[in-house]
């Protein structure tokens, strides 16, 4: 397995490259650079404008510009954001903890839904209360995450005030203490649930879906001739077959969380890589834009390497090697 | 060979009386398996043949109460295992009977074991289910079962998975976890069929050995008549969902009397003859939709069928000394049967 990952690892190389070529050459094609962005023309000497491009080299020729680029991000570093004048890289370790709080917790608020929901569901299948999940799951489905995410706040937090409108942590607090830690989880709530409900639809139905499949394998009438109780043929026989592909789906969902943490961070003013994202975006900080791109890229790639790698752990007739 | 047809003075370990199985297909039951009765005396090999579809493992999956949830239902009949009726226990209840009085084995053995599980594992299952014995016990005693079958290194083998054994391997494990708990009856769902002709007959020669050492009864189903020739003391031939003869072994292959156990005979390969020419029935087993209600199920391939077998249902009786058929040819209300069997003339 050590072998195995080293070689997908390896292998992942030519791609991180290729995307940063694409990366690059994206940014070099929007509009305007960051001086466009932060220097209003009107009061400022164009000429000065003209050295700062010199000098930041964005007068350099492409493939210069690319090679200074990839050597500086080989080595750590990312670039100045030209929005905070500071490090990228320093930007992004401050907002990432946050980002993975979040997507920690809307990764467990799914599955916990999903397996409540999906197991019961599998086991009584066409029941009004299986029927009942489906209706929500798909009510949850239909609505886009921004609209779910302001009417949360709408209710939960403007109505009936049960959690904050914003932010990662009450500025009040000390760091460190339980209060703190127990704010924090009090802020990442209300856009975790969100975030969470926006997948626990089709996982619901796919575990469901999955475990009436399985109810109707040989290897149940096997176990059920063992006097296996049903209950246990449920919990342990069918599931730990269901759980196979869920597992797998573990490793992508690692990207498309961050992906989807965009709109949620940004609504619930949730500082983290999303909404850093968004920002620089609108702010044409492209360092950051492109360290994040990059990032993104390689998760994508390392959640595809993991959801290979859990499949080999969780499934006995796949050999990794 | 012969069964112990004749002294049945205990009560058979088995009696399963005019049972009938139905599943429902549009919200309308129909039978696939119609006033069936017959007994299992102790340490008896019952066979049961007949072509595919005509409800043996209906028939089988009732005395377990396997049937698939909620489309398949016992609507009459008794199912007595010592004495009790075991075709109304609760789930509960028959739990404690499965695996530990009745055991069953499958057609299929590269399905019918969980693939995410080790052998010893699925073993153990069945032993703790029923057994009050630690992991550790149970792990020395799937070692020693997987050893009687006749799995060579069996104490690496326990920690396989299925996926990493051959078919007959795998049905070898499947007989171990049948007779962890020692059942009194092993019912073995055409259990060579998906196996190779060597691998077939040295399966039937091990469930043969346990029969024997461990005093167990088996029903053995199969569509192969050379099999139930090999290692049982009884037959009972089924069509379309009903029982069409009965016998012990002897009888039945010295004295067939049924047409449709006939043309069986008569489809069982021979050894110096090309497989290719083996002679087949033609036409099909009815489905349980178009069953037809009154006259034979048989009369539409039977080739001594007389037109009365449309309209006149033949019951199972009597027809030698413990041997029983459903043919109108031996009905002795219905003398123009008698008649033709002699003359021999197809009428339809
Ligand atoms: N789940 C089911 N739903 C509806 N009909 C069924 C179901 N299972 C079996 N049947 C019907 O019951 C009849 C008997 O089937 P059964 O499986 O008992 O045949 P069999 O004798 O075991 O055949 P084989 O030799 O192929 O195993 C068939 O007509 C079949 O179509
Ligand atoms: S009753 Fe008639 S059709 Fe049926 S088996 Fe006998 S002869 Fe053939
Ligand atoms: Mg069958």
């Amino acid at each position: 397995m050590l072998k195995y990952t080293i070689r997908r690892l390896l292998g992942m190389i030519p791609m991180l490259i290729l995307i940063s070529i694409v990366v690059f050459t994206l940014a070099k094609l929007m509009p305007g650079d960051s001086l466009s962005g932060e220097i209003d023309p009107l009061n400022t000497n164009p000429e000065y404008i003209a050295e700062m491009r010199e000098k930041l080299g964005y007068n350099e020729p492409l493939p210069v510009q690319y090679f200074d680029w990839i050597t500086g991000f080989l080595q750590g570093d990312f670039g100045k954001s030209t929005r905070f004048k500071v490090p990228v890289a320093d930007v992004i370790i401050e907002k990432i903890p946050n980002t993975l709080f979040l997507g920690v917790m809307s990764l467990l608020i799914t599955y916990i839904l999903a397996f409540l929901m999906g197991m019961y569901s599998g086991r009584k299948p066409y029941t009004i209360g299986d029927n009942a999940i489906a209706g929500v799951n798909y009510i949850m489905l239909a609505i886009p995450s921004f609209v779910a995410a302001v009417f949360a706040i709408y209710f939960f937090s403007f109505h009936l005030n049960w959690f904050p409108f914003g932010g990662s942590v009450d500025i009040l607090v000390e760091e460190g203490t339980l209060d703190y830690w127990f704010s924090r989880l009090h802020h990442v709530l209300l856009p975790a649930l969100v975030l969470g409900a926006m997948s626990t639809a089709s996982y619901t139905q796919f575990l469901r879906n999955d475990i009436i499949e399985n109810s109707r394998k040989d290897f149940v009438r096997t176990a059920r001739a063992k006097g296996t109780p049903l209950k246990k043929i449920y919990n342990v026989h069918i599931l730990r077959n269901s759980i196979i592909p869920l597992v797998t789906f573990l490793g992508f969902d690692f990207a498309a969380l961050i992906g989807g943490a965009i709109i949620t961070e940004t609504i619930f003013t949730y500082p983290g890589i999303g909404q850093l994202f968004l920002d620089s975006v609108t702010s044409r900080d492209y360092p950051t834009l492109m360290a994040l791109t990059m990032l993104l890229s390689f998760l994508t790639l390392a959640g595809n390497l993991i959801a290979d790698i859990l499949y080999g752990i969780v499934d006995p007739r796949i050999r990794l090697d | 060979m012969t069964g112990n047809y004749t002294t049945k003075k205990t009560t058979p370990l088995l009696q399963v009386r005019n049972l009938q199985t139905g599943f429902k297909i549009d919200r309308k039951f129909y039978n696939a398996v119609e006033n069936v009765s017959f007994n299992v005396d102790r340490k008896q090999i019952v066979g049961i043949v007949g072509e595919s579809g005509c409800g043996k493992s209906v028939m089988s999956l009732s005395i377990m109460q396997l049937l698939p949830n909620g489309i398949g239902k016992i609507r009459g009949g008794e199912i007595d295992f010592e004495g009790l009726n075991i075709s109304e226990l609760s789930d509960k209840k028959m739990n404690k009977i499965r695996g530990k009085e009745i055991s069953m084995i499958f057609q299929e053995p590269m399905t019918s074991l969980n693939p995410v599980f080790t052998i010893g594992y699925q073993i153990e299952e069945v032993i703790l289910n029923h057994e009050s014995i630690s992991k550790k016990e149970a792990r020395l005693r799937s070692i020693a079962l997987l050893k009687s079958v006749g799995i060579p290194r069996a104490d690496k083998i326990v920690n396989e998975y299925p996926h990493q054994l051959s078919g007959g391997m795998r049905q070898r494990v499947m007989i171990a976890m049948a007779i962890a708990c020692q059942p009194k009856l092993l019912i073995a769902d055409e259990p060579t069929t998906a196996l190779d002709v060597t691998v077939q007959a040295q399966i039937l020669e091990l469930l043969k050995d346990i029969q024997e050492t461990n005093d167990m009864s088996i029903i053995l189903i199969t569509h192969d008549l050379g099999v139930v020739a090999e290692i049982c003391d009884e037959v009972i031939v089924m069509y379309a969902g009903k029982i069409v003869e009965k016998a012990t072994v002897d009888e039945l292959f010295n004295n067939p009397k049924h047409p449709y156990t006939d043309l069986l005979m008569k489809a069982i390969p021979k050894m110096d003859e090309d497989v290719e020419k083996l002679a087949t029935i033609d036409g099909l087993v009815p489905s349980i939709i178009n069953m037809p209600q009154i006259g034979c199920r048989f009369a539409n391939r039977c080739p001594k069928a007389m037109p009365e077998c449309l309209t006149v249902t033949p019951q199972l009786g009597e027809v030698e000394p413990q041997h029983e058929a459903a043919c109108l040819l031996y009905d002795e209300s219905w003398p123009a049967g008698e008649e033709r069997q002699r003359e021999g003339v197809p009428v339809l």
